[in-house]
């Protein structure tokens, strides 16, 4: 009796997922009233250690869209976000749901590893893409092809690196650099080269280079002595904001007390739970933006996303708020009537990323590269009274 | 013919023909909807990744089940069979077009080389046991998933390139396959569902063929009491070793895959999580129960791609299944309120 239950089971699992085949991801849906909508998607990681992350792209995607759809815009958005756990198998059952769902354009993921696994997935069904924070190359294109149809709206890995070792060549020129990195993780190592590459062109000196690993990431001791041994008095930080909490914390115990540089990674180490603030004190970071701005733009921002939410956007949340801006732009330009079949609404957002400039919270007069990949301008933050401040 | 039938559903075939029955059923079911109406993407995209983490807990449950050893590394055995197999179809792209021939090619060499892994593995692994065992295999994976991470190897047209730990390849017009933590991007997926299948089934054809030999009471004598078994001359350790490079052999061909299904593969998918996942579907199907294993990896893998209208909650209530399942799962009354159904049932049937 109970394999027959079994059996029942079993079927009953493969009927709730047959269901239905997607609609036409063609054609958004005319209203009568002379609006479109748009589908928009996008994944990232609302559960596990990225969500931080995936959370602030979702919060701040979300104000973009009920913004949008509130103003006399002729492009509203229907806004969709799934889960992936920041994993490649995850973010592909993602896609496959918003695909399922009729996604038209979308945010691709928040985190790199889950992108570079369904960016070929985006390209094959022609679905325009633009990742707020995924910096690998390998979601725009790989040795062999360029995907088309996706973008970037923060900096790639290797722009990063080679815009650190600038950035302190040109403003902590004598200062004696050790760098802390994670081998095994493809964004800090992607950082971590073009660094070390840029850093021996420009002069800056690097004394000291320790690696960590994931099953390594809990005691930096061995690696904080070194370079507190080298006399290094400014540490280089490529990794994410856990890791980096747990060196600031263990540095601070053994009295090693030099300046700290992290770089997008170290954006979300103010709201870790748990984390005294007071560490991360005139730490660095290489961002391109800062809460603290005087813009109209990046103060309505900032105020709708602390009353919304209760905390300060980071960098993730500002490029998910560019995202959604520089689609609907990139909409407009073209005079989107939802009367477009899926190919040539995906060539015509090619065909605007490619040539338009966009100006958003997290930089002006921003352009895209054939290859996907944005240009404009890196600015420094420091962090004073648990808030970050414009370093120049 | 009738008497072949009878046979099948003997208490001694019972389960081996329920197995068939159950894979060959659903493949059926799923090629004919498949055909017939336009199935969803995130049902026709789950179905190999499904094979294969079946094939990997089914591999999992011979020693775990069957041999009574705790394997916390099956996830490295799964890495070396996936990383071989995207070098050697990655390899062999020029020189075997049929994408089927490459696939098999490509599984084949996965895991024949986790089985010799395994093989190695288990001469200082085997000789521990208990939580000395699962230490020994936790920290194999481990060593797998960080010697993967900081390989990288191309080929151009030079032959083929390697470098450990730092990227020192300068590739001319070549591809790379492995670039270290990045892991394998660009790999042509050629895995598919017919092959899923065809290898589930032949992973139950070698694990019931085995379990029903006179190798695998010998196992399974061993688990159940070791001195016993000793005294009768069954050479204990021979019998775990090959339990566990049987076991290795097919995580192995699970691991080529799926690695053959994604674009891309990062060595740090094959961590600890994944080795625990595995068990996970192993405790939840029941110790030595195939057929239970089938369903609850194939449960434990839907579930959390169902409940994705709950958005926030979704892990949530898929932990607090995972707990409800396992207390019932192991509660007495229950069991004997399940038998008591089953009782009257069968009397039913004999009174008609």
């Amino acid at each position: 009796m109970k394999k027959v239950f079994v059996v029942l089971l079993s079927v009953l699992c493969v009927l709730t997922l047959a269901g239905c085949g997607k609609s036409d991801n063609g054609g958004g849906n005319d209203t009568g009233d002379g609006t479109v909508t748009v589908k928009l998607g996008g994944s990232g990681p609302l559960s596990g250690d990225a969500k931080v992350y995936g959370e602030a792209v979702r919060n701040a995607a979300q104000i973009a869209v009920d913004e949008i759809n509130a103003s006399d815009s002729r492009i509203k958005f229907d806004f969709r976000m799934e889960d992936d756990e920041a994993d490649g198998e995850k973010a592909y059952n993602a896609y496959s749901t918003l695909y399922d769902w009729g996604m038209q354009v979308s945010l691709l993921t928040v985190t790199s590893g889950a992108g570079a696994a369904v960016a070929a997935s985006y390209d094959e069904d022609k679905i325009f893409a633009i990742t707020p924070s995924g910096s690998s190359t390998a979601l725009v294109y790989t040795d062999s092809k360029n995907f088309k149809g996706n973008f970037q709206m923060c900096f790639t890995d290797p722009n990063q690196g080679v815009a650190s070792a600038d950035y302190l060549a040109s403003y902590f020129g004598g200062y004696k650099v050790a760098v802390i990195y994670k081998s095994d993780d493809v964004y800090s190592a992607g950082v971590y080269e073009k660094f070390t590459a840029e850093a021996e062109a420009k002069g800056v000196s690097v004394v000291y280079v320790g690696a960590f690993t994931d099953d390594t990431s809990t005691d930096f001791s061995t690696q904080l002595t070194a370079a507190k041994d080298c006399n290094a008095n400014l540490v280089y930080l490529p990794i994410y904001y856990q890791p980096a909490s747990l060196i600031l914390k263990q540095a601070f115990d053994m009295a090693y007390a030099p300046i700290f540089f992290g770089i997008d990674g170290m954006d979300g180490i103010l709201t870790l739970e748990g984390f005294d603030t007071s560490l991360a004190e005139g730490v660095y970071l290489l961002t391109p933006f800062a809460a603290d701005a005087e813009d109209a733009l990046t103060k309505n921002f900032v105020t709708t996303y602390q009353n919304k939410f209760g905390d300060t956007p980071n960098q993730f949340a500002a490029d998910a708020y560019d995202c959604v801006y520089a689609i609907k732009q990139a909409l407009e330009n073209m005079g989107y009537d939802g009367k477009m079949s899926s190919e040539e609404l995906y060539d015509a957002m090619i065909a605007q990323f490619t040539s338009m400039t966009f100006d958003g919270v997290t930089g002006n007069n921003m352009t895209w590269a054939e290859n996907g990949e944005v240009s404009k301008a890196p600015k420094a933050v420091i962090i004073i009274d648990g808030v970050y401040v414009s370093a120049e | 013919m009738k008497k072949k039938f009878k046979d099948l559903l003997h208490h001694k075939y019972r389960s081996r023909t329920i197995s068939f029955a159950l894979i060959i059923g659903a493949y059926v079911i799923i090629e004919i909807l498949m055909h017939s109406i336009r199935l969803s993407r995130l049902f026709t995209g789950m179905l190999v990744p499904c094979c294969c983490y079946i094939i990997l807990a089914l591999s999992l449950n011979l020693v775990v089940g069957f041999s009574g050893e705790l394997s916390l590394g099956h996830a490295g055995f799964m890495a070396i069979g996936a990383f071989t197999a995207i070098i050697v179809s990655g390899l062999s792209t020029k020189m075997i077009p049929d994408t089927t021939i490459r696939l098999v090619l490509s599984i084949l060499s996965g895991s024949v080389l986790s089985g010799i892994m395994g093989l190695l593995i288990s001469v200082p692994v085997l000789k521990l046991s208990g939580d000395y065992l699962a230490i020994v295999t936790l920290a194999f994976g481990q060593i797998i998933k960080s010697l993967i991470t900081n390989i990288y190897l191309g080929f151009d047209s030079d032959g083929i390139q390697f470098s450990f730990v730092t990227n020192e390849l300068n590739l001319e017009q070549g591809k790379m396959l492995l670039s270290g933590p990045m892991g394998a991007t660009d790999t042509a997926k050629i895995s598919n569902f017919s092959s899923g299948i065809l290898l589930i089934v032949l992973t139950l054809y070698i694990i019931y063929s085995l379990i029903d030999s006179k190798y695998g009471r010998a196992i399974m004598a061993a688990r159940d009491d070791r001195i016993a078994a000793e005294s009768i001359g069954i050479n204990i350790l021979r019998s775990k070793t090959l339990a566990f490079v049987v076991s290795a052999i097919l995580a192995g061909a699970a691991g080529a895959l799926y690695a053959l299904n994604y674009s891309t593969l990062q060595p740090a998918k094959f961590d600890f999580n994944t080795s625990i996942l595995a068990l996970v579907y192993v405790v939840f199907g029941g110790l030595g129960n195939i057929n239970g294993t089938i369903l609850a990896t194939t449960v434990l893998y839907i579930l959390p791609e169902l409940l994705r209208s709950l958005q926030d909650y979704r892990m949530l209530i898929y932990a607090i299944v995972l707990i409800i399942v396992m207390q019932l799962g192991s509660s007495v009354r229950l069991k004997r309120y399940i038998e008591q159904i089953k009782n009257r049932f069968t009397k039913k049937g004999v009174t008609q």
